[in-house]
This record gives C-alpha cells, sequence and structure tokens, in this order.
C-alpha cells in the first residue's frame, strides 16, 4: 500500500499529511518536467525545417538569423543536450517569439492569462451551483421525471459543440435580442480598472466602481455560460452518483431517524458527504474549461489564451501554440495539485493517518 | 471449474432514450454513405448567389462563397462520422491491447506504460491535440493522429484495471495451470469479460471523438478548405456574423450525432452497470480523465 518514500512509522512526529503532501508534490514536480518533455518532443517533430517553423519563413532566409538561433537553441548539439537548452530557456520565461504578434510569447502569455482565469473560474462556480442542484435534485428523485430530465440536460450539455454554442448566443443574444454588451471585456467607454488581481470585475470592486463592475460582469456573463455547459454536464452526473452513494449511508438514515429537516440533511449531511468526490471532479472539470476557452474565447473577441491560441493556431504560430500547450499544461497541473491539497485537508483518513 | 460470462447483450434493453439515440445515429449514416447520391448541389460548386438566406431554392441559404450550405451539410456527414468511427477504434485496438498486456504482464512493461498515459492526461484533451495536430501540420489526417494520441490512454487505463482484477480469478488461474498461453488466456478468458465496460467507454468516445475532429478544424487544424466539414463551416461563419445560417445549421448537425452516441452510450451504461458506477470512467471520457482521478483516492489507500 505505502509507497517508496513513504514516511517511515519510526517517526510518528510527523503528520500522515506531510507525507501525504510531499509524495503529491513529487508527482506534481514529475509530471511538470513530462510537460515540458512533451512540448519539447513535439517542436523537434515538426515535419520539414524545425527552425522555419519557429522563426517564420522571413526569418529563416537569413543565415545569420538561423545561425544565431541554431547557437541559442543548442541545435547543433545532441538530442539530450536540446532538451536542457529548451529547459534552461523556459526557465527564464524564454518561450521564443510569436510570429503573428512579433513579441515574445512569454509576454503575450502574461498578459492574456487574467482574462482566461476570469471566465474559468466565473464557469467553474456557475457550474458547481448549477449541477450540485441538478446533481441533488435527480438523486433525489431518482428514476422518477425530474431524474431523466436532469440526465437529458446533462448530456446535451456533453454533446454541444462548444464553438457553435458561442456563435449562437452570440447571434442571438447580442445581434438579436440586443440584450447582451458586445465582444471584449468591457465596452469600449470604460477603461480597465487599475491592475491588483488582472481580473476586472474584482478589480472595479477594489477600486469602488460600481458601474465598471457591471459592465464587467455584463461581459462575463454570455462566455461563461457558453463555458458553463459542457461543465455542467459533466460535474451533474458525477455529483447525482455521489449524492446516491451517501444517501444509502447509515449517518443519513441515522440523521432521518432523528427527525431532521430535509434540508438540514441535504446541506449538512449529504453534501458534506459527498463533497470529497466532488472535489475531485473539480480538477477534471478545470481541464474541460480549459480546453473549451481554447474554442470559445475567439468568438467572443476575449482576450485570453484561448483567443490567443485560436489566433495562434489558424496562422500556424507555432511558438505561439506550444506557449498555449505548457502554459495550459502547467495551470492544468497547478490546479490539480491544489485540488489534491485540499482532499488531504478535509479527508481525515488522509490528515489524521 | 471454467466460468465464463456471456458478452453482455442488453435484452430488455427499451429506454426511450436509446432508441432516440439509435435512430438518430442511423439515420447520419444512411446521411453518410448516400449523400453524394442526392444532394442537390456539388458541395464545393460556388456558382449560386453569395449569403443568400434559406429559401426554397437553397434550403439552408447560401455561404459567403456562393455554396449551398444544405449540401455541405450533409456532405460533411461523409467526412466527419466515418473518421469519428476509424479513430474511436484505432484508439480502443490501440489502448485496449496495451492495456491487456499492461494489466496481465505487469512489471515494467505496466510501468512505461501507466507513465505515458499520466503524461499525456497531464494535458487538457483539446489543448493536447491542438499542439499534436499544430506540430503535424494542418491536415485531416494529422487531426485524426492527434485525436488518437488523447483517445487511446481512456481505453488502456480502464483495460489494465480490469485485467488486473481478472488475472486473478480461479477461473483464469485455472487456465493457466493447464498451460493455456497467455494470449489464448486474454482472448478467450479475459476478453469476454471486458468487452461491455470497454464497448461503453467507445460508444460515448464517438461524441468525443466528433466533437474534437470538428474542434480541431475549427481552430484551422483539421479539414482544409475547401472540405465541407462541419468544424471548418462554424469555423467560417464567424467571419459573417450576420449570415446565421452559415454556422447554425452545421452546429446542429453535430450536436445531433452526438447526442445520438451519448444517448446510446449512456443507456448502454446503465444496462451494463446499474449502479452506475462506471460514471467516474465516462467523465474521463468526456475529457481528459488526469492522473488525479487515480491519484486522490490512491493516494488516501496508501496514508489509511
Amino acid at each position: 500500500m505505502t509507497l517508496a518514500h513513504a514516511p517511515a512509522p519510526a517517526r510518528p512526529t510527523r503528520s500522515p499529511l506531510v507525507g501525504y503532501l510531499i509524495r503529491r508534490l513529487g508527482t506534481s514536480v514529475l509530471l511538470l518536467f513530462g510537460v515540458t518533455i512533451v512540448t519539447f518532443v513535439l517542436t523537434n517533430l515538426v515535419p520539414g525545417d524545425p527552425v522555419a517553423a519557429a522563426l517564420g519563413e522571413g526569418a529563416a532566409s537569413n543565415p545569420q538569423t538561423v545561425a544565431a538561433y541554431v547557437e541559442r537553441y543548442g541545435l547543433d548539439q545532441p538530442l539530450p543536450l536540446q532538451y536542457l537548452a529548451y529547459l534552461g530557456n523556459l526557465m527564464q520565461g524564454d518561450l521564443g517569439t510569436s510570429l503573428t504578434t512579433g513579441r515574445p510569447v512569454t509576454t503575450d502569455l502574461a498578459a492574456a492569462v487574467p482574462a482566461t482565469v476570469e471566465i474559468a473560474v466565473g464557469a467553474i462556480l456557475v457550474s458547481l451551483v448549477v449541477s450540485v442542484v441538478l446533481g441533488t435534485l435527480a438523486a433525489y428523485r431518482r428514476g422518477l421525471v425530474t431524474d431523466q430530465v436532469v440526465r437529458v440536460v446533462s448530456l446535451v450539455g456533453l454533446s454541444v459543440p462548444t464553438f457553435w454554442l458561442a456563435l449562437v448566443a452570440f447571434n442571438f443574444f447580442f445581434l438579436g435580442l440586443g440584450i447582451a454588451p458586445g465582444s471584449g471585456r468591457l465596452s469600449p467607454q470604460y477603461t480597465p480598472p487599475p491592475t491588483v488581481t488582472g481580473l476586472y470585475s474584482v478589480d472595479f470592486l477594489l477600486n469602488g466602481d460600481s458601474v465598471g463592475f457591471f459592465d464587467a460582469m455584463a461581459h462575463l456573463a454570455l462566455p461563461v455560460f457558453v463555458l458553463s455547459l459542457f461543465t455542467i454536464g459533466l460535474l451533474t452526473r458525477f455529483i447525482r452518483t455521489s449524492v446516491l452513494e451517501v444517501l444509502d449511508r447509515d449517518f443519513v438514515r441515522a440523521a432521518r431517524a432523528k427527525g431532521l429537516g430535509g434540508g438540514r440533511i441535504v446541506l449538512d449531511y449529504v453534501l458534506r458527504g459527498a463533497s470529497l468526490p466532488i472535489l475531485t471532479v473539480v480538477g477534471i472539470a478545470f481541464g474541460s474549461l480549459l480546453s473549451g476557452t481554447v474554442l470559445v474565447e475567439a468568438v467572443f473577441a476575449w482576450p485570453g489564451l484561448g483567443t490567443y491560441a485560436y489566433n495562434s493556431a489558424t496562422s500556424l504560430d507555432l511558438p505561439g501554440v506550444m506557449g498555449v500547450g505548457l502554459v495550459v499544461g502547467v495551470i492544468y497541473l497547478v490546479v490539480n495539485f491544489v485540488v489534491d491539497l485540499l482532499y488531504g485537508f478535509l479527508d481525515p483518513r488522509v490528515r489524521l493517518g | 471449474m471454467i466460468r465464463r460470462r456471456r458478452l453482455p447483450i442488453p435484452r430488455a434493453w427499451v429506454s426511450p432514450l436509446a432508441i432516440l439515440g439509435i435512430v438518430i445515429a442511423i439515420a447520419w449514416v444512411i446521411v453518410a454513405i448516400t449523400a453524394p447520391l442526392w444532394v442537390p448541389y456539388e458541395p464545393n460548386a460556388q456558382g449560386l448567389p453569395r449569403l443568400q438566406e434559406p429559401g426554397v431554392d437553397t434550403l439552408l441559404g447560401t455561404d459567403a462563397v456562393g455554396r449551398d450550405v444544405f449540401s455541405r451539410l450533409m456532405t460533411g456527414a461523409s467526412v466527419t462520422i466515418p473518421l469519428a468511427l476509424l479513430l474511436v477504434a484505432v484508439s480502443l485496438v490501440l489502448g485496449t491491447v496495451l492495456g491487456a498486456v499492461a494489466g496481465y504482464f505487469g512489471g515494467w512493461i505496466d510501468e512505461v506504460l501507466m507513465r505515458v498515459t499520466d503524461l499525456v492526461m497531464a494535458f487538457p484533451t483539446v489543448i493536447l491535440a491542438m499542439v499534436v495536430a499544430a506540430s503535424l501540420g494542418p491536415s485531416l489526417f494529422n487531426a485524426v493522429l492527434a485525436a488518437i494520441v488523447v483517445s487511446w490512454p481512456a481505453y488502456a487505463r480502464v483495460t489494465r484495471s480490469l485485467v488486473l482484477g481478472l488475472r486473478q480469478q480461479n477461473y483464469v488461474l485455472a487456465g493457466r495451470l493447464l498451460g493455456f498461453s497467455p494470449l489464448r488466456s486474454l482472448l478467450v478468458d479475459i476478453l469476454p469479460n471486458i468487452a461491455g465496460p470497454v464497448v461503453v467507454l467507445a460508444t460515448l468516445d464517438v461524441g468525443t471523438a466528433i466533437l474534437l475532429l470538428s474542434g480541431l478544424s475549427f481552430l484551422g487544424l483539421g479539414a482544409q478548405p475547401p472540405t465541407a466539414e462541419w468544424g471548418s463551416m462554424i469555423s467560417s461563419a464567424i467571419q459573417n456574423f450576420d449570415a446565421w445560417w452559415i454556422g447554425a445549421f452545421p452546429g446542429l448537425a453535430i450536436l445531433t450525432v452526438v447526442l445520438a452516441f451519448n444517448f446510446i452510450g449512456d443507456s448502454l451504461r446503465d444496462v451494463l452497470d446499474p449502479v452506475s458506477s462506471g460514471e467516474r470512467q465516462a467523465a474521463g471520457v468526456a475529457t481528459a480523465p488526469t492522473a488525479k482521478s487515480d491519484a486522490a483516492p490512491s493516494g488516501t489507500a496508501a496514508a489509511s
């Protein structure tokens, strides 16, 4: 059961949580290297001339530029050394130069991350609330009409092509009904708030600017709704299962026997009991959200990672695409690591050993 | 005593959702096969008036270069559906074989394979597929390759864990004591028992595959113009927001096909696994099943 580097039982002073955290940290660091190996291999896999792919046709026709590039990335060295050079450049934040914008990919990505974090966090919150309600409802009404309806709703959520939904929603609510604001993060008449977190909605609030806040929220609404649908489908099914499992437990039956009200039981017993599996699947759902942003943001001209990926992919800007792959891979890794940390803190079996 | 379960065939299977799914799926497959014979216009012909609204002549309107949207939509079925089925089949065979070998023999093969799946699952699906497709170069073939790269690990994982469980069953051990070869043991004793969950996975995966392929085409990394492919049709609609019909109908096509396969897969799962314990796996199919989904519970087990 125990892994090779699990804490030795001879040292009872160390909490089992610490061992758990160390193990998880180790796995995450290994996967981090794995992620860089994947992007490195893919960069070298490019058919034809990788140098030309990285520099663009114009720059690649200049022998001096090519020579400088080859030396900088150690391309005349054997592959393992090339990887070390690649890693060294990554450590210094060098992801190459975007062929589309002409700026360093790192600069572009740093500017794009907050916008994506804003809709991703929004979408996770919305989908959690909606799917907890739907999933619990379906579990309580197992086999009844409500259960069936929730099932169809979540299957539809899993089946909708998000990029299409984004297009249709934008057409309908903005061009058709005119109730949604246009594309981007803010209406043109507003200036972005002073940067604190990079999330416009939060920064406006911190600045006490309610008009700006509402405009930012209005712009968030559609992208968040579109992104949430898939995640709602995913989470609802899972929450239904988790709640069903908990409903059968003795402690829920005991609470019922004590005569506690339905609402109390749902909140204090059932959802608390189901919170660990829900937490686990939220990490997975975050991955699908990040996937979704790549397909959704461009439609709303939302200046995040997704739009950047879309622009890079459609114009075959390989450094840009690789940069997005790497950054998203790392974000995903970090999110899942945080989820595992929370899991460790919340699960008494991990915390107390 | 050699006990063998029969391949589970749903007998009392009358879920309305499943029937609806089968009807829609069959309809689309028929369209995919026969569309070239009866579509009113050549799908790539540009002779019609541009950006015409849906009407009598052109049922679903025309696009920005004067092509008939309806003809392209129907032809699109014969691009996407066969490719999606092919890519699911390849991922299934690849993943199942690797997973079975890893689960049956264990050792370093198992270790290497699991680390590779960890690596693939460390990325969100679409992101990895995008990166792979971009580095291979934009083409429908490369998009399918990229989709296979991200899809096979789910099968390998499921197969491996099932084989691990079955390997120690008495009837399999009995076979081994009788001197059956590993191949016979895997094919005759084990395969019939893992077919059910793997088939469910594959059915749900057809939908995921269609979403992934059309998504890659939407990003310009799959089908290239002028191919009538649903994802790239939607992509071209971004330049013409006012002409809603260019993008709306291809999306409905994707939605109905994917929904049909999800209805079928979901009902199949109910029949094979009434307790719905399979939902964890399904969640994994729909997105990237991360190392997490395995890691957290196993970490718990290790600590307790």
